[in-house]
């Protein structure tokens, strides 16, 4: 596993958290047994074991029930526009470089309403880190196919399923430069955490697709525990093999598929000094 | 069977009781924590009666923590970041994906036995490991501790009652799609 430090060095906090203390007092409106409780679990204790302020990190998300994550952390968040979530965080990281930048949210979110907006932050490479919560449906819209439900999941939307090819996230980002790519399961956070400590830690674009079961809409998902793979996979480096991997990939193998050596992006020229509300009185109506 | 440390490449098991404590006040810190999270999910899900047992439950093992720590003469918590349990989670915390929005304390007790079995089962695989004399003492000790939990989770699921069949549906279910 390539252990480079990120290309901005982080603040550590100056006494030690607990994973609680990066919890907000608002209370997650999830249904119970949702997935994405995992995820905040998994989070909590990564920026608790990476011993970050909470006021020197911002997550930031798009639309969509796992978007909803920034209300129920202590860090800075920014609940943005649908599918938009990677540019404000991109827009972010340039501008504060010395904030841990997390970006969040779901499948539909990332790879439809977002789906070109992926593709860019993974060229860009920035340095940041991206967590999709991937539950293959649109659940806070009452569970339309998303773009990696399967093409035969028969529901009341999508009668004996929509017969298109899944979205193959991984693959995707590796050919369009994201610098390190995971996959974990909500259904153990603990080795969630793990994996998102290395991936704010690796230089350039983190990607890190989670498998988190919708009990709701999809409660065929809670067998997800009994398939996956943990450590079935360890880092490379090398592009072509990272490449075989994911092509031979059943989509349950959790780990480090990825962990590129592209330097993270690095904005030249000069930086823009000139005040915000100078720009506002310029574009004035 | 036991705690691990953080490389997977090296497992390894307690040497010592004060390492083997650890991993049981670890595993109480986690369960208590979870109890507590999954008392605020039913409570916003407007599930009062099980909320409240979750939370019961937490502060049943937030004392269960505390007597670790008294027991041990620690003054602060153990380092516990250093290992991972090789299941996902530790043997006394219950997964989010069991839970449902309907669910009764029946239900709640139930989870609760089975976590309560899995803990004393974990511990009595370390008391019957080659491990030091004393170590297998403490883990006999915690294994028959956490038998005498599942009792008490047993005589009180016997004083509540169980979930009519249908217990699950909702006339006006959140998942309607047309």
């Amino acid at each position: 596993m390539n252990e480079a430090q990120p290309a901005v060095p982080v603040t550590p906090a100056p006494h030690a958290l607990a994973a609680a203390d990066y919890k907000s007092d608002i209370k997650p409106v999830w249904c119970p047994g949702c997935g994405d409780f995992g995820v905040v679990n998994a989070l909590t204790k990564a920026l608790a074991k990476m011993a970050l302020e909470p006021r020197n990190v911002a997550v930031v998300s798009g639309i969509g029930c796992s978007s909803r994550i920034p209300a129920y952390l202590s860090s800075y968040g920014f609940h943005g526009v649908h599918g938009r979530a990677l540019a404000a965080g991109t827009g972010l990281k340039i501008a504060r470089p010395d904030l841990t930048v997390i970006v969040t949210g779901g499948d539909g979110d990332g790879y439809s309403i977002g789906g070109n907006h992926f593709l860019h932050a993974c060229r860009r490479n920035v340095d940041m880190t991206y967590i999709v919560m991937d539950n293959r449906v649109y659940g806070m819209t009452k569970g339309q196919p998303s773009p990696t439900t399967e093409p035969d999941w028969d529901s009341k939307l999508s009668p004996e399923g929509t017969g298109l090819r899944e979205f193959q996230p991984m693959v995707v980002a590796l050919a369009s430069g994201a610098n390190f790519i995971a996959r974990a399961f909500t259904g153990d956070p603990n080795a969630l955490a793990d994996v998102i400590v290395q991936a704010v830690r690796h230089p350039g674009f983190s990607f890190v697709e989670v498998l988190s079961p919708c009990v709701t809409f999809r409660p065929e998902q809670k067998e997800w525990k009994k398939i996956v793979r943990s450590d079935a996979l360890r880092p490379t480096a090398d592009v072509s093999r990272a490449a075989r991997r994911m092509l031979r990939d059943t989509g349950f193998e959790l780990g480090v598929l990825y962990a590129g050596e592209r330097p993270a992006y690095a904005p030249r020229g000069p930086r823009a000094t000139r005040p915000v509300a100078d720009l506002e009185a310029r574009f004035e109506l | 069977m036991s705690a691990r440390t953080g490389s997977a490449a090296r497992r390894r098991l307690p040497r010592t009781v004060q390492e083997f404590m650890a991993y049981a006040y670890a595993m109480e810190v986690e369960a208590a924590e979870r109890y507590a999270e999954l008392a605020d999910q039913m409570s916003t899900h407007h599930n009062r009666e099980v909320s409240e047992l979750f939370a019961k439950l937490a502060r049943i093992e937030g004392k269960h923590r505390d007597q670790i720590l008294a027991k041990m003469g620690w003054t602060s918590p153990p380092e516990t970041a250093v290992f991972r349990w090789e299941t996902p989670e530790g043997a006394e915390t219950t997964d989010y994906g069991e839970l449902h929005y309907l669910m009764q304390p029946y239900h709640a007790l139930k989870l609760a036995e089975h976590n309560e079995q899995r803990a004393a089962d974990f511990f009595a695989r370390f008391a019957a490991a080659g491990l030091p004399a004393d170590v297998r003492a403490a883990a006999t000790e915690m294994a028959e501790e956490e038998r005498e939990h599942v009792r008490l989770i047993q005589q009180w699921l016997a004083r509540v009652e169980p979930p009519s069949p249908g217990w699950d549906e909702d006339p006006d279910p959140p998942a309607v799609a047309d």
